[in-house]
């Protein structure tokens, strides 16, 4: 999941066209020089987005069980199934609540994180390298050490073993949901894997505030750490922090990988939108109607959040929105 | 737009998932992993899908019945993980989907058209079959699955860690109760019932004297018993006598070898390991009564192999499973013995099981038979599932049971419409 949300962030930016000397064939020809470059991007883009978003859009209106090509149309009746006789409602519901956590706790922390190492002075490379591993580590592999040894029932897992010292009972983390352990496994572990990549993000913005304001804002007065942080650094991380709480939100909801490894599909608590799909869909019952509908729904949700955050906080707008 | 294309974008990669094993089964094929022996298969390829087996050599041991077959390139695909339906189902409407698979018997795959009849092959050997396993995979008067072992679950248990404790093997939910509490010290929980307590739900509903559909096939399962019973095993979860948690789930037998509780629920498979590292120290017993007309229960659990339908060589399937799992009974016999135990589903090899005769093993048999419960072919996977969420909202969350019931009913009713109409 998380690759494919960064994947906007992750694109270089255009490169300039080079004025020096162009190969000889590829001057003339601007059109071609496009269809050339953006084109198997583009391929893969219909194959793989387009293509299954459009499939999706006409199996919600067919009674497509056990199959990805029916013939029996079925008006909404796929949405009415999704929305009233499943538990795909309660999961959006249980999914904004985890967002409203999540999101703002991520932000902070890689802010947080990029302000530390930003303060660095020596081994600056090694820290920002330290902080940004994680990324590169699978939801699947990450909830197995959680799972397994980090967070297991028994007496030897390590957060166990470590509330032994003070005569605290073992805790089962994931079987046992009340209290909700459960959320301290999934936080966890979704901090850290986040955390590293949008701090990298905040790094580079924070390298890109001009460092006049800073000896402008101490003529003028103001005193360094919080002051010039609240009235110079935040304003100035505006655009990026609206990009950061947009892509993490947006991973909120697409949650799966570490949910379905940790919570598992026998549960009725902490069950993504996306789990529910899949259960729908993929996993038992083969409703390949009621999840594309599900799955219609939520791009539409998403769309109108992103939308609604965009106007909220000038996404898009740049610079001038300040 | 990218959440639309992400939801689809999983759906994608599972497919393309289940393509990528099916191509590493290939690519495993082609190191000779196979039939083809030098150019005397005939041509034609046969994909078979397994899931993971724990057992040392179980691989191996499918792989090499495989290559011993000369008439087609047999490839498998070893499926990990613990959600082996979901990747069947989803790549049974691909291109890749595989010819050969191993599954339970459920309604769904037979009236959606997803399996094949083979009566064909079946009937001539009918009668050395176990009567119940040939039952549960009927439909008609048509038999869609060869049954390849029958794998009963019961409770294993240390003896001397009950004798220890002063406990007497439990014959009701509240001596099991009791026993838990009893077992417990500060280093080994009294029970475990599997991470999530699902092992036992089919067990639940026959030891309250209720079964899962009637032979009407209607809902069963829900009475005062079973209601009780669920509270019963919510007062187990919480108890703090329960091992959860654990590194291992229910069909692996680290929890009870490595002393990490004092019962556990388990299938025949273990027997072996548990045997190994445990000597003497190992009883068994079955799921105790719930409530006043309770019976013992086991559940008689197992695999079978089935033929895709709608795949390219359905005769040359068929021809497959019938060579490996009709004609060599050395294979069969190897199977259902040589690495976990399993129960043979045919009376001629059961015979001959002389690992089965005695001991331990022979005890388990006598359970298998005496207080057995077979899958029923209409209890399929949406209403397992159904009855999972039972035990997760009233055992585990603590819910009302009775709601969580009705809740189960609902979504049974809507699946028993589509199959029965």
């Amino acid at each position: 999941m998380s690759t494919t949300t960064t994947r906007g962030v992750a694109q270089p930016a255009p490169a300039k066209a080079s004025p020096a000397r162009p190969r000889r064939g590829l001057r003339s020809n601007a059109t071609l020089n496009f269809w050339l470059f953006t084109g198997p991007f583009l391929i893969g883009l219909v194959i793989f987005v387009f293509v299954p978003i459009g499939w999706s859009i006409w199996l919600s209106f067919f009674d497509a069980r056990y199959t990805v090509t029916p013939s029996n149309f079925v008006g909404f009746d796929n949405y009415r199934q999704i929305l009233t006789n499943s538990n795909f409602p309660d999961s959006l519901l249980t999914f904004t609540i985890f967002a409203a956590f999540i999101v703002p706790t991520t932000w902070a922390l890689s802010l947080g994180l990029a302000l530390l190492v930003n303060q660095l002075r020596f081994m600056r490379a090694f820290f920002r390298s330290v902080f940004f591993l994680p990324t590169a580590v699978s939801y699947v592999a990450a909830a197995l050490i959680w799972k397994m040894s980090l967070f297991t029932g028994v007496r030897f897992g390590l957060a166990n073993t470590v509330l032994g010292w003070f005569g605290v009972d073992n805790i089962a983390y994931l079987s046992n949901p009340s209290p909700p352990w459960y959320w301290v496994v999934l936080v966890s572990l979704r901090l850290w894997i986040q955390s590293g990549f949008y701090m990298i993000l905040f790094l580079a913005a924070l390298q890109n505030i001009p460092a006049e304001l800073y000896e402008a804002a101490e003529i003028d007065g103001a005193k360094r750490g919080w002051q010039t942080f609240w009235y110079i650094t935040l304003p100035q991380l505006r655009a990026t922090s609206t990009a950061v709480i947009l892509l993490l939100l947006i991973a909120a909801y697409q949650a799966f990988d570490e949910f379905y490894n940790l919570i598992t599909t026998k549960a009725t608590w902490a069950q993504t939108p996306l789990m529910e799909l899949y259960k729908a869909a993929l996993g038992t019952n083969q409703d390949y109607g009621a999840g594309s509908a599900g799955a219609v729904i939520l791009s539409l949700l998403i769309c109108i959040v992103t939308l609604a955050q965009g106007k909220i906080m000038g996404f898009g707008r740049g610079e001038e929105a300040k | 737009m990218s959440a639309m294309s992400n939801s689809n974008w999983s759906r994608r990669s599972i497919f393309r998932a289940a393509a990528g094993m099916a191509a590493a089964g290939t690519l495993a094929a082609c190191g000779g992993n196979n039939g083809r022996g030098g150019g005397s298969g005939s041509g034609t390829n046969l994909v078979q899908f397994f899931h993971a087996y724990g057992e040392a050599g179980t691989e191996q041991a499918i792989k090499r019945y495989a290559k011993a077959y000369s008439k087609a390139n047999v490839s498998t695909t070893w499926i990990t993980g613990t959600n082996f339906e979901a990747k069947l189902f989803s790549s049974l409407l691909t291109k890749q989907a595989p010819d050969v698979f191993e599954f339970h018997p459920q309604l769904q795959l037979i009236k959606s058209g997803q399996v094949a009849d083979l009566s064909d092959i079946i009937d001539p050997v009918k009668s050395d079959f176990n009567p119940a396993d040939i039952n549960s995979h009927t439909v008609d008067g048509k038999i869609y699955g060869v049954r390849m072992i029958d794998d009963p679950q019961f409770f294993y248990y240390r003896k001397s860690m009950l004798e220890k404790a002063k406990v007497e093997v439990p014959t009701t939910l509240d001596e099991l109760l009791e026993a838990a509490a009893k077992l417990t010290t500060d280093k080994v929980k009294g029970i475990d019932l599997g991470n999530d307590f699902t092992p036992v739900q089919g067990n639940l509903i026959w030891s309250a004297g209720a079964d899962t559909l009637d032979a009407n096939n209607q809902i069963a399962y829900h009475t005062d018993a079973v209601v009780q019973g669920l509270k019963q095993l919510r007062q187990l979860f919480t108890s703090g006598h329960v091992l959860l948690d654990a590194p291992t789930d229910w069909w692996d037998p680290s929890s009870l070898n490595q002393g990490l509780c004092a019962i556990q629920w388990g299938g025949l498979w273990s027997m072996p390991a548990m045997q190994k590292a445990l000597g003497d120290d190992l009883g068994i017993f079955p799921f105790p009564k719930v409530g006043d007309n309770g019976k013992l229960s086991v559940t008689n659990g197992g695999w079978s192999m089935f033929v895709n339908a709608k795949g390219k060589n359905v005769e040359a399937a068929k021809a497959y499973v019938k060579w490996l799992w009709i004609e060599q009974k050395k294979y069969q016999e190897d199977w259902a013995l040589s690495y976990g135990f399993h129960v043979p589903p045919r009376s001629s090899i059961a015979a001959q099981a002389t690992k089965l005769k005695s001991g331990l093993p022979a005890e388990a048999v006598k359970l298998f038979t005496d207080y057995g419960h077979f899958d029923n072919i209409a209890w399929d996977q949406t209403m397992i599932t159904a009855l999972n969420d039972v035990i997760a909202s009233s055992v585990r969350k603590g819910g009302d049971p009775e709601a969580a019931l009705d809740a189960c009913d609902k979504k049974v009713d809507v699946e028993l419409k589509k199959l029965f109409g």
